[in-house]
Protein backbone atom coordinates (compact mmCIF):
# COMPACT_ATOMS: atom_id res chain seq x y z
CA UNK A 1 0.00 0.00 0.00
CA UNK A 2 1.11 3.92 -0.76
CA UNK A 3 0.21 7.23 0.84
CA UNK A 4 -0.55 9.83 -1.31
CA UNK A 5 1.75 12.61 -0.54
CA UNK A 6 0.54 16.11 1.48
CA UNK A 7 -2.22 14.19 2.83
CA UNK A 8 -1.60 14.03 6.48
CA UNK A 9 -2.64 10.75 8.14
CA UNK A 10 -5.68 11.08 10.76
CA UNK A 11 -3.40 9.87 14.01
CA UNK A 12 -4.47 8.11 17.09
CA UNK A 13 -6.51 9.87 20.11
CA UNK A 14 -4.16 9.29 23.07
CA UNK A 15 -5.54 8.60 26.71
CA UNK A 16 -4.48 7.40 29.71
CA UNK A 17 -5.37 3.99 28.91
CA UNK A 18 -3.77 3.85 25.58
CA UNK A 19 -1.28 5.52 26.13
CA UNK A 20 1.88 3.18 26.63
CA UNK A 21 0.19 1.13 23.55
CA UNK A 22 1.09 3.94 21.21
CA UNK A 23 4.42 4.88 23.12
CA UNK A 24 5.47 1.55 22.57
CA UNK A 25 4.26 1.60 19.46
CA UNK A 26 6.24 4.28 18.65
CA UNK A 27 9.68 2.52 19.72
CA UNK A 28 8.90 -0.90 17.59
CA UNK A 29 7.19 -2.65 20.18
CA UNK A 30 3.86 -4.76 20.30
CA UNK A 31 2.37 -4.51 23.67
CA UNK A 32 -0.85 -5.89 25.17
CA UNK A 33 -3.57 -5.16 27.69
CA UNK A 34 -3.55 -8.25 30.24
CA UNK A 35 -5.21 -8.61 33.60
CA UNK A 36 -3.00 -11.07 35.79
CA UNK A 37 -5.85 -11.85 38.05
CA UNK A 38 -7.83 -13.46 35.02
CA UNK A 39 -5.17 -14.53 32.67
CA UNK A 40 -7.58 -12.30 29.96
CA UNK A 41 -6.29 -9.53 27.40
CA UNK A 42 -7.82 -6.87 27.02
CA UNK A 43 -8.39 -4.73 23.70
CA UNK A 44 -9.21 -1.75 23.85
CA UNK A 45 -7.25 -1.13 26.70
CA UNK A 46 -9.30 0.03 29.77
CA UNK A 47 -9.04 1.26 33.42
CA UNK A 48 -10.93 -1.65 35.02
CA UNK A 49 -10.79 -5.03 34.22
CA UNK A 50 -14.41 -6.07 33.44
CA UNK A 51 -14.34 -9.83 34.42
CA UNK A 52 -12.63 -9.52 37.45
CA UNK A 53 -14.10 -6.01 38.22
CA UNK A 54 -10.13 -5.02 39.69
CA UNK A 55 -8.34 -1.88 38.76
CA UNK A 56 -5.11 -2.83 40.00
CA UNK A 57 -4.35 -6.21 38.28
CA UNK A 58 -3.77 -4.51 34.80
CA UNK A 59 -0.09 -4.62 32.92
CA UNK A 60 1.20 -4.96 29.80
CA UNK A 61 3.06 -7.37 28.22
CA UNK A 62 4.77 -7.91 25.45
CA UNK A 63 3.01 -9.67 22.09
CA UNK A 64 4.47 -12.51 20.29
CA UNK A 65 3.59 -9.92 16.98
CA UNK A 66 2.73 -12.90 15.14
CA UNK A 67 -1.12 -14.18 14.13
CA UNK A 68 -2.87 -14.70 10.99
CA UNK A 69 -5.21 -12.73 8.45
CA UNK A 70 -8.87 -13.11 10.34
CA UNK A 71 -10.83 -10.85 7.96
CA UNK A 72 -10.20 -8.17 5.76
CA UNK A 73 -11.86 -5.50 2.74
CA UNK A 74 -10.34 -4.01 -0.22
CA UNK A 75 -11.02 -0.39 -1.36
CA UNK A 76 -11.60 -0.98 -4.73
CA UNK A 77 -12.42 2.75 -5.70
CA UNK A 78 -12.09 6.22 -4.31
CA UNK A 79 -15.58 6.53 -3.62
CA UNK A 80 -15.29 5.38 -0.08
CA UNK A 81 -11.86 5.45 0.20
CA UNK A 82 -9.14 7.19 2.82
CA UNK A 83 -7.95 10.13 0.91
CA UNK A 84 -4.62 9.69 2.27
CA UNK A 85 -3.84 6.01 0.46
CA UNK A 86 -3.67 5.25 -3.03
CA UNK A 87 -6.06 2.47 -3.80
CA UNK A 88 -6.49 -0.18 -4.11
CA UNK A 89 -5.77 -0.79 -0.96
CA UNK A 90 -6.71 -3.15 1.07
CA UNK A 91 -7.21 -3.02 5.20
CA UNK A 92 -6.55 -6.55 7.33
CA UNK A 93 -8.20 -7.46 10.67
CA UNK A 94 -5.23 -9.77 12.41
CA UNK A 95 -6.16 -11.93 15.10
CA UNK A 96 -2.29 -12.26 17.53
CA UNK A 97 -1.21 -15.82 18.53
CA UNK A 98 -2.69 -14.00 22.26
CA UNK A 99 -6.22 -13.79 20.29
CA UNK A 100 -6.28 -10.10 20.33
CA UNK A 101 -7.48 -8.43 17.20
CA UNK A 102 -6.42 -5.77 15.73
CA UNK A 103 -6.77 -3.23 12.39
CA UNK A 104 -3.71 -2.78 10.17
CA UNK A 105 -2.13 -3.29 6.13
CA UNK A 106 0.24 -5.90 4.52
CA UNK A 107 3.23 -4.16 3.83
CA UNK A 108 4.24 -6.56 1.15
CA UNK A 109 1.35 -7.87 -0.83
CA UNK A 110 -1.26 -6.96 -3.27
CA UNK A 111 -4.83 -6.93 -2.13
CA UNK A 112 -5.60 -9.79 -4.43
CA UNK A 113 -3.05 -12.02 -3.01
CA UNK A 114 -4.98 -11.52 0.69
CA UNK A 115 -6.48 -14.51 2.04
CA UNK A 116 -8.10 -15.38 5.49
CA UNK A 117 -6.07 -17.47 7.46
CA UNK A 118 -2.46 -16.60 5.80
CA UNK A 119 0.22 -16.42 8.45
CA UNK A 120 1.96 -12.85 9.46
CA UNK A 121 3.94 -11.43 11.66
CA UNK A 122 4.81 -7.57 13.03
CA UNK A 123 6.59 -4.51 11.63
CA UNK A 124 6.98 -1.04 12.25
CA UNK A 125 6.36 1.86 9.73
CA UNK A 126 8.04 4.88 10.58
CA UNK A 127 5.23 7.07 8.22
CA UNK A 128 6.30 10.77 9.96
CA UNK A 129 8.53 11.84 13.09
CA UNK A 130 5.85 11.50 15.11
CA UNK A 131 3.64 8.82 13.68
CA UNK A 132 5.02 5.23 14.00
CA UNK A 133 2.16 2.46 12.97
CA UNK A 134 2.10 -1.11 13.54
CA UNK A 135 1.75 -3.35 9.95
CA UNK A 136 2.00 -6.60 9.01
CA UNK A 137 3.93 -8.71 6.69
CA UNK A 138 3.74 -12.57 5.58
CA UNK A 139 5.13 -15.50 7.22
CA UNK A 140 6.63 -19.00 6.82
CA UNK A 141 3.56 -21.42 8.27
CA UNK B 1 -18.60 -12.59 28.56
CA UNK B 2 -20.95 -12.96 25.59
CA UNK B 3 -21.08 -16.62 26.42
CA UNK B 4 -25.19 -16.92 26.08
CA UNK B 5 -24.68 -15.17 22.95
CA UNK B 6 -22.24 -17.58 21.44
CA UNK B 7 -24.11 -20.41 23.00
CA UNK B 8 -27.34 -18.81 22.15
CA UNK B 9 -28.96 -19.27 25.42
CA UNK B 10 -31.10 -16.76 27.09
CA UNK B 11 -30.89 -15.99 30.74
CA UNK B 12 -34.39 -14.93 31.35
CA UNK B 13 -32.98 -14.07 35.73
CA UNK B 14 -30.38 -10.76 33.99
CA UNK B 15 -34.21 -9.09 33.36
CA UNK B 16 -36.84 -7.24 34.76
CA UNK B 17 -40.39 -9.63 34.83
CA UNK B 18 -43.08 -8.97 32.08
CA UNK B 19 -45.70 -8.02 34.88
CA UNK B 20 -43.44 -4.71 35.19
CA UNK B 21 -43.30 -3.61 31.71
CA UNK B 22 -45.30 -0.60 31.66
CA UNK B 23 -45.16 0.16 27.54
CA UNK B 24 -46.79 -2.62 26.63
CA UNK B 25 -50.16 -2.68 25.32
CA UNK B 26 -50.32 0.56 27.15
CA UNK B 27 -49.17 3.02 24.55
CA UNK B 28 -49.20 3.56 20.76
CA UNK B 29 -47.96 5.13 17.68
CA UNK B 30 -51.19 7.39 17.07
CA UNK B 31 -49.30 9.82 14.39
CA UNK B 32 -46.97 9.88 11.39
CA UNK B 33 -45.54 12.41 9.37
CA UNK B 34 -42.62 12.91 6.64
CA UNK B 35 -40.83 15.43 3.86
CA UNK B 36 -40.27 14.44 0.36
CA UNK B 37 -37.55 12.12 0.56
CA UNK B 38 -34.68 13.86 -1.89
CA UNK B 39 -30.96 14.04 -2.92
CA UNK B 40 -30.78 17.96 -2.55
CA UNK B 41 -33.76 19.58 -0.59
CA UNK B 42 -32.22 23.03 -0.72
CA UNK B 43 -33.89 23.50 2.67
CA UNK B 44 -32.16 23.50 6.17
CA UNK B 45 -32.67 20.97 8.53
CA UNK B 46 -35.21 22.61 11.25
CA UNK B 47 -37.69 23.44 7.91
CA UNK B 48 -38.06 20.16 7.18
CA UNK B 49 -38.19 19.03 10.98
CA UNK B 50 -41.22 21.53 11.17
CA UNK B 51 -42.65 20.28 8.25
CA UNK B 52 -42.52 16.78 9.45
CA UNK B 53 -43.42 17.22 12.79
CA UNK B 54 -46.27 19.26 11.94
CA UNK B 55 -47.65 16.53 9.61
CA UNK B 56 -47.71 14.25 12.01
CA UNK B 57 -49.54 15.95 14.75
CA UNK B 58 -52.14 16.57 11.60
CA UNK B 59 -52.37 13.30 10.71
CA UNK B 60 -53.02 12.17 14.39
CA UNK B 61 -56.20 14.58 14.98
CA UNK B 62 -54.06 17.05 17.48
CA UNK B 63 -52.67 20.26 17.63
CA UNK B 64 -48.87 21.55 18.63
CA UNK B 65 -50.72 22.75 22.16
CA UNK B 66 -50.90 19.04 22.92
CA UNK B 67 -47.51 18.07 22.53
CA UNK B 68 -45.55 18.51 25.84
CA UNK B 69 -42.13 15.96 24.98
CA UNK B 70 -39.54 15.66 22.11
CA UNK B 71 -37.16 12.97 21.11
CA UNK B 72 -34.59 12.68 18.60
CA UNK B 73 -30.89 11.36 18.13
CA UNK B 74 -27.65 13.45 19.58
CA UNK B 75 -26.61 13.40 15.65
CA UNK B 76 -29.52 16.08 15.16
CA UNK B 77 -28.68 19.22 14.28
CA UNK B 78 -31.42 21.27 14.47
CA UNK B 79 -31.10 22.77 18.38
CA UNK B 80 -34.15 21.50 20.31
CA UNK B 81 -35.11 24.97 21.80
CA UNK B 82 -34.98 26.44 18.27
CA UNK B 83 -37.56 23.88 17.13
CA UNK B 84 -39.92 24.05 19.78
CA UNK B 85 -39.97 28.13 19.37
CA UNK B 86 -40.27 27.54 15.80
CA UNK B 87 -43.76 24.92 16.64
CA UNK B 88 -45.06 26.98 19.34
CA UNK B 89 -44.87 23.84 21.74
CA UNK B 90 -46.56 25.71 24.75
CA UNK B 91 -44.28 23.83 27.33
CA UNK B 92 -41.87 20.93 26.72
CA UNK B 93 -41.89 18.60 29.50
CA UNK B 94 -40.13 16.31 28.57
CA UNK B 95 -37.12 15.95 26.24
CA UNK B 96 -34.61 13.52 25.61
CA UNK B 97 -31.74 12.61 22.89
CA UNK B 98 -30.18 8.74 22.15
CA UNK B 99 -26.84 8.45 21.00
CA UNK B 100 -25.12 6.27 18.73
CA UNK B 101 -26.96 7.25 14.96
CA UNK B 102 -29.39 4.76 13.59
CA UNK B 103 -29.30 2.09 16.73
CA UNK B 104 -31.54 5.37 18.33
CA UNK B 105 -34.32 5.42 16.23
CA UNK B 106 -36.64 2.84 17.91
CA UNK B 107 -35.07 3.55 21.26
CA UNK B 108 -36.48 7.61 20.98
CA UNK B 109 -40.01 5.68 20.48
CA UNK B 110 -39.07 3.27 23.42
CA UNK B 111 -38.26 6.58 25.52
CA UNK B 112 -41.25 8.49 24.06
CA UNK B 113 -43.33 5.70 25.45
CA UNK B 114 -42.12 5.20 28.74
CA UNK B 115 -42.87 8.95 28.85
CA UNK B 116 -46.73 9.00 28.33
CA UNK B 117 -46.82 5.48 30.66
CA UNK B 118 -45.45 7.11 33.56
CA UNK B 119 -47.18 10.21 32.83
CA UNK B 120 -44.12 12.80 32.41
CA UNK B 121 -45.95 13.22 28.90
CA UNK B 122 -48.64 13.27 27.35
CA UNK B 123 -47.85 13.24 23.45
CA UNK B 124 -44.24 12.99 22.78
CA UNK B 125 -43.09 13.66 19.24
CA UNK B 126 -40.23 11.39 17.57
CA UNK B 127 -38.29 12.87 15.31
CA UNK B 128 -35.00 13.12 12.73
CA UNK B 129 -34.13 15.33 10.33
CA UNK B 130 -31.34 15.41 8.19
CA UNK B 131 -29.32 16.72 5.02
CA UNK B 132 -27.64 13.32 4.10
CA UNK B 133 -27.40 13.69 0.77
CA UNK B 134 -26.45 17.32 -0.14
CA UNK B 135 -25.04 18.18 3.31
CA UNK B 136 -22.26 16.66 5.65
CA UNK B 137 -22.35 13.15 4.38
CA UNK B 138 -21.52 10.82 7.44
CA UNK B 139 -20.93 7.70 5.80
CA UNK B 140 -17.76 9.33 3.61
CA UNK B 141 -14.13 8.86 5.15
CA UNK B 142 -12.73 11.94 3.50
CA UNK B 143 -15.25 14.21 5.35
CA UNK B 144 -13.04 13.96 7.98
CA UNK B 145 -9.85 14.99 6.25
CA UNK B 146 -8.74 18.80 6.45
CA UNK B 147 -9.99 19.50 9.48
CA UNK B 148 -9.23 16.85 11.80
CA UNK B 149 -5.16 15.80 12.90
CA UNK B 150 -6.29 12.89 14.86
CA UNK B 151 -9.49 10.52 15.10
CA UNK B 152 -12.49 11.96 16.01
CA UNK B 153 -12.61 9.03 19.04
CA UNK B 154 -10.22 6.78 20.87
CA UNK B 155 -11.41 3.92 19.56
CA UNK B 156 -11.33 5.02 15.82
CA UNK B 157 -7.60 5.54 16.40
CA UNK B 158 -6.98 1.83 16.17
CA UNK B 159 -9.25 2.46 12.76
CA UNK B 160 -8.54 5.36 11.27
CA UNK B 161 -4.70 5.69 10.82
CA UNK B 162 -4.94 2.26 8.48
CA UNK B 163 -7.39 3.89 6.10
CA UNK B 164 -10.26 2.09 7.82
CA UNK B 165 -12.96 5.04 8.58
CA UNK B 166 -16.55 4.44 6.59
CA UNK B 167 -18.98 2.58 7.79
CA UNK B 168 -19.52 0.57 4.88
CA UNK B 169 -15.56 -0.97 5.62
CA UNK B 170 -16.36 -1.38 8.87
CA UNK B 171 -19.49 -3.59 7.83
CA UNK B 172 -17.49 -5.29 5.35
CA UNK B 173 -15.08 -6.74 8.06
CA UNK B 174 -17.57 -8.63 9.50
CA UNK B 175 -19.35 -9.49 6.19
CA UNK B 176 -16.09 -11.02 4.55
CA UNK B 177 -15.68 -13.13 7.94
CA UNK B 178 -19.51 -13.88 7.44
CA UNK B 179 -19.04 -15.15 3.73
CA UNK B 180 -15.79 -16.67 4.37
CA UNK B 181 -17.03 -18.92 7.84
CA UNK B 182 -20.48 -19.96 5.86
CA UNK B 183 -19.59 -20.51 2.00
CA UNK B 184 -21.82 -16.89 1.45
CA UNK B 185 -21.61 -15.56 -2.46
CA UNK B 186 -22.13 -12.47 -3.21
CA UNK B 187 -25.20 -13.97 -5.69
CA UNK B 188 -26.77 -15.10 -2.70
CA UNK B 189 -26.60 -11.47 -1.00
CA UNK B 190 -27.97 -9.86 -4.30
CA UNK B 191 -31.51 -11.15 -3.69
CA UNK B 192 -32.14 -8.55 -0.51
CA UNK B 193 -32.10 -5.45 -2.50
CA UNK B 194 -33.36 -6.20 -5.47
CA UNK B 195 -36.57 -7.57 -3.31
CA UNK B 196 -36.39 -3.96 -1.31
CA UNK B 197 -36.29 -1.83 -4.91
CA UNK B 198 -39.13 -3.89 -5.84
CA UNK B 199 -41.40 -2.77 -2.92
CA UNK B 200 -39.60 0.92 -4.28
CA UNK B 201 -41.28 0.44 -7.44
CA UNK B 202 -45.12 0.56 -6.11
CA UNK B 203 -43.77 3.67 -3.87
CA UNK B 204 -43.84 7.05 -5.24
CA UNK B 205 -41.96 8.71 -2.10
CA UNK B 206 -39.03 5.93 -2.52
CA UNK B 207 -35.85 7.80 -3.96
CA UNK B 208 -35.71 4.35 -6.27
CA UNK B 209 -39.05 4.71 -7.47
CA UNK B 210 -39.21 4.29 -11.22
CA UNK B 211 -35.55 3.10 -10.83
CA UNK B 212 -36.00 -1.08 -11.15
CA UNK B 213 -32.82 -2.88 -10.66
CA UNK B 214 -32.73 -6.61 -12.01
CA UNK B 215 -30.36 -9.61 -10.40
CA UNK B 216 -28.30 -9.16 -12.94
CA UNK B 217 -27.58 -5.50 -12.54
CA UNK B 218 -26.84 -5.79 -9.06
CA UNK B 219 -23.82 -8.31 -9.91
CA UNK B 220 -22.80 -6.58 -12.24
CA UNK B 221 -22.07 -3.15 -10.13
CA UNK B 222 -19.78 -1.74 -8.96
CA UNK B 223 -17.87 -2.49 -6.18
CA UNK B 224 -17.35 0.16 -3.52
CA UNK B 225 -15.54 -1.57 -0.36
CA UNK B 226 -14.55 -5.48 -1.47
CA UNK B 227 -17.20 -7.48 -0.29
CA UNK B 228 -19.87 -4.52 -0.77
CA UNK B 229 -21.26 -3.26 -4.24
CA UNK B 230 -22.79 -0.12 -4.98
CA UNK B 231 -26.38 -2.17 -4.80
CA UNK B 232 -25.34 -2.89 -0.84
CA UNK B 233 -25.48 0.54 0.39
CA UNK B 234 -28.26 2.36 1.96
CA UNK B 235 -29.38 5.82 -0.43
CA UNK B 236 -28.07 9.08 1.07
CA UNK B 237 -31.29 10.84 1.36
CA UNK B 238 -32.43 14.67 2.23
CA UNK B 239 -35.05 14.69 4.47
CA UNK B 240 -37.22 14.48 8.04
CA UNK B 241 -39.86 12.25 9.73
CA UNK B 242 -41.56 12.14 12.88
CA UNK B 243 -44.32 10.32 14.84
CA UNK B 244 -46.28 11.06 17.75
CA UNK B 245 -46.70 8.40 20.67
CA UNK B 246 -48.85 8.53 23.50
CA UNK B 247 -50.92 6.18 25.79
CA UNK B 248 -53.72 3.35 24.32
CA UNK B 249 -56.08 5.28 26.47
CA UNK B 250 -55.46 8.62 24.65
CA UNK B 251 -55.16 7.03 21.45
CA UNK B 252 -58.98 5.70 21.37
CA UNK B 253 -60.82 9.57 21.11
CA UNK B 254 -57.62 10.25 17.94
CA UNK B 255 -57.50 10.50 14.25
CA UNK B 256 -55.93 7.42 13.00
CA UNK B 257 -56.14 3.71 14.34
CA UNK B 258 -53.45 3.30 16.91
CA UNK B 259 -50.73 1.23 16.49
CA UNK B 260 -50.16 -0.21 19.85
CA UNK B 261 -46.29 -0.67 20.97
CA UNK B 262 -46.03 -3.98 22.10
CA UNK B 263 -42.53 -4.59 23.13
CA UNK B 264 -39.85 -2.54 22.97
CA UNK B 265 -36.17 -2.70 23.80
CA UNK B 266 -32.48 -1.56 23.91
CA UNK B 267 -29.75 -3.38 23.96
CA UNK B 268 -25.56 -2.48 24.62
CA UNK B 269 -23.88 -6.11 25.64
CA UNK B 270 -20.43 -6.24 26.22
CA UNK B 271 -17.28 -5.63 24.27
CA UNK B 272 -19.97 -2.99 21.82
CA UNK B 273 -17.95 -0.69 19.99
CA UNK B 274 -19.17 1.73 16.97
CA UNK B 275 -19.87 -1.05 14.48
CA UNK B 276 -16.32 -2.17 15.02
CA UNK B 277 -16.96 -4.72 17.71
CA UNK B 278 -13.70 -7.12 16.54
CA UNK B 279 -12.74 -8.39 19.58
CA UNK B 280 -15.93 -9.98 20.35
CA UNK B 281 -15.48 -14.37 20.11
CA UNK B 282 -17.51 -14.32 16.61
CA UNK B 283 -17.05 -11.20 14.53
CA UNK B 284 -19.82 -12.95 12.10
CA UNK B 285 -23.19 -11.96 14.26
CA UNK B 286 -24.69 -9.04 15.79
CA UNK B 287 -25.47 -9.64 19.55
CA UNK B 288 -26.58 -6.55 19.76
CA UNK B 289 -29.54 -7.23 17.73
CA UNK B 290 -29.81 -10.69 19.70
CA UNK B 291 -29.83 -9.31 22.80
CA UNK B 292 -32.42 -6.76 22.04
CA UNK B 293 -34.52 -9.54 20.33
CA UNK B 294 -35.10 -11.63 23.05
CA UNK B 295 -36.23 -9.31 25.39
CA UNK B 296 -38.75 -7.78 22.37
CA UNK B 297 -40.17 -11.50 22.49
CA UNK B 298 -39.91 -11.84 25.71
CA UNK B 299 -42.26 -8.91 26.40
CA UNK B 300 -44.50 -9.72 23.44
CA UNK B 301 -44.73 -12.98 24.30
CA UNK B 302 -44.74 -14.07 20.87
CA UNK B 303 -42.25 -15.78 18.98
CA UNK B 304 -40.73 -14.77 15.27
CA UNK B 305 -42.92 -17.09 13.31
CA UNK B 306 -45.78 -14.95 14.52
CA UNK B 307 -44.50 -11.67 13.10
CA UNK B 308 -46.57 -10.86 9.68
CA UNK B 309 -44.32 -8.10 8.46
CA UNK B 310 -40.67 -6.64 9.10
CA UNK B 311 -39.04 -3.48 8.69
CA UNK B 312 -35.21 -4.33 9.08
CA UNK B 313 -32.72 -1.33 9.40
CA UNK B 314 -30.28 -2.24 6.57
CA UNK B 315 -27.69 0.28 6.03
CA UNK B 316 -25.91 -2.17 4.20
CA UNK B 317 -28.21 -4.81 2.70
CA UNK B 318 -25.75 -7.93 4.68
CA UNK B 319 -27.19 -5.81 8.05
CA UNK B 320 -30.16 -6.53 7.28
CA UNK B 321 -29.20 -10.47 6.08
CA UNK B 322 -27.58 -10.54 9.55
CA UNK B 323 -30.05 -9.51 11.27
CA UNK B 324 -32.34 -12.18 10.13
CA UNK B 325 -30.17 -14.53 11.81
CA UNK B 326 -30.32 -12.63 14.98
CA UNK B 327 -33.97 -11.76 15.12
CA UNK B 328 -34.47 -15.52 15.61
CA UNK B 329 -36.18 -15.92 11.87
CA UNK B 330 -33.40 -18.49 10.09
CA UNK B 331 -30.18 -19.72 11.60
CA UNK B 332 -26.58 -18.34 11.91
CA UNK B 333 -25.35 -17.55 8.09
CA UNK B 334 -28.65 -18.68 6.46
CA UNK B 335 -29.89 -14.99 6.18
CA UNK B 336 -28.73 -15.16 2.61
CA UNK B 337 -30.14 -17.80 1.82
CA UNK B 338 -33.08 -17.78 3.45
CA UNK B 339 -34.01 -14.38 0.96
CA UNK B 340 -32.78 -16.40 -2.07
CA UNK B 341 -34.65 -15.92 -5.14
CA UNK B 342 -36.77 -13.58 -3.01
CA UNK B 343 -40.09 -15.21 -2.46
CA UNK B 344 -39.99 -15.80 1.32
CA UNK B 345 -39.43 -11.44 1.72
CA UNK B 346 -41.40 -10.37 -0.54
CA UNK B 347 -45.49 -8.63 0.28
CA UNK B 348 -46.80 -12.25 -0.27
CA UNK B 349 -44.21 -14.37 1.34
CA UNK B 350 -43.41 -15.89 4.66
CA UNK B 351 -41.72 -12.97 6.04
CA UNK B 352 -42.10 -9.40 4.13
CA UNK B 353 -38.93 -7.03 4.33
CA UNK B 354 -39.08 -4.01 3.91
CA UNK B 355 -42.30 -2.73 2.39
CA UNK B 356 -41.72 0.44 1.28
CA UNK B 357 -38.00 -0.26 0.03
CA UNK B 358 -36.13 0.11 3.29
CA UNK B 359 -32.61 2.26 3.64
CA UNK B 360 -31.60 0.85 0.82
CA UNK B 361 -34.45 1.96 -1.71
CA UNK B 362 -36.87 4.11 -0.07
CA UNK B 363 -34.59 6.36 1.81
CA UNK B 364 -32.07 6.65 4.46
CA UNK B 365 -33.70 8.58 7.38
CA UNK B 366 -31.85 6.84 10.24
CA UNK B 367 -34.53 4.26 10.26
CA UNK B 368 -37.57 6.64 10.94
CA UNK B 369 -38.94 5.57 7.49
CA UNK B 370 -39.01 2.52 8.44
CA UNK B 371 -40.91 3.42 12.01
CA UNK B 372 -43.67 5.38 9.81
CA UNK B 373 -44.00 2.15 7.13
CA UNK B 374 -44.34 -0.30 10.41
CA UNK B 375 -47.04 2.11 11.36
CA UNK B 376 -48.78 2.09 7.69
CA UNK B 377 -48.90 -2.11 7.77
CA UNK B 378 -50.83 -1.53 11.21
CA UNK B 379 -52.85 0.61 9.89
CA UNK B 380 -53.51 -0.78 6.40
CA UNK B 381 -52.28 1.80 3.99
CA UNK B 382 -48.98 0.60 3.24
CA UNK B 383 -48.36 0.67 -1.17
CA UNK B 384 -47.03 -2.80 -0.16
CA UNK B 385 -49.61 -3.83 2.50
CA UNK B 386 -49.36 -7.24 3.89
CA UNK B 387 -52.84 -8.83 3.98
CA UNK B 388 -53.91 -8.86 7.91
CA UNK B 389 -50.97 -7.63 9.29
CA UNK B 390 -51.87 -7.89 12.51
CA UNK B 391 -47.76 -8.12 14.25
CA UNK B 392 -45.39 -5.61 12.50
CA UNK B 393 -41.74 -5.49 13.85
CA UNK B 394 -39.45 -2.85 13.11
CA UNK B 395 -35.51 -2.55 13.86
CA UNK B 396 -32.82 0.02 15.21
CA UNK B 397 -29.60 0.31 13.45
CA UNK B 398 -27.44 -2.88 13.96
CA UNK B 399 -23.67 -2.68 15.20
CA UNK B 400 -24.44 0.15 17.53
CA UNK B 401 -26.33 0.14 20.91
CA UNK B 402 -29.42 -0.80 19.01
CA UNK B 403 -33.16 -1.16 19.48
CA UNK B 404 -36.53 -2.46 18.50
CA UNK B 405 -40.40 -2.18 18.43
CA UNK B 406 -43.13 -4.69 17.60
CA UNK B 407 -46.33 -3.06 16.78
CA UNK B 408 -49.88 -4.69 17.15
CA UNK B 409 -53.41 -3.60 15.96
Amino acid sequence: MEYVPGIPILKPSIDADNKPFWDAVANHELVLQKCRACDVYHQPPRPMCPECKSMDTLEWVQSSGRGQIYSYVNFTTDRMAYPAMKVPYAVVLIELDEGVRLVSNMIDIEPDEIEIGMPVEVVFDDISEDLTLYKFKKRAA
Amino acid sequence: MLQEYVERSYRPDLKPSVASNLIKDNTAIVGIGATEFSRDSGRDELDMACEAIKAAVDDAGLTMDDIDGLETFTLERTSMPTLVGSLGIPNLRFSNQISFGGGASCANVMHAAAAVATGVADYVVCYRSLNEASGHRYGRGDGYVGYLSEAPTLHYGYFFPFGLLTPLSWAGMYGMRWMHEFGVEPEHIGWYPVVLRENAQRNPKAIFHDKPMTHQDYMECQMIVEPLRMFDCCVDTDGAAAVVVTTAERAKDLKQPPAHILAAAQSSPPEQEIQTSYNRPIITGLPETWYMAQELFRVAGVSPADIDVAQLYDPFSLGGLVQLEELGFCERGEGAAFCEGGDRIRPDGELPLNTSGGLLSEAYIHGYNLIIEAVRQIRGTSTSQVENAELSLVTGGPGVPTSGLILRR
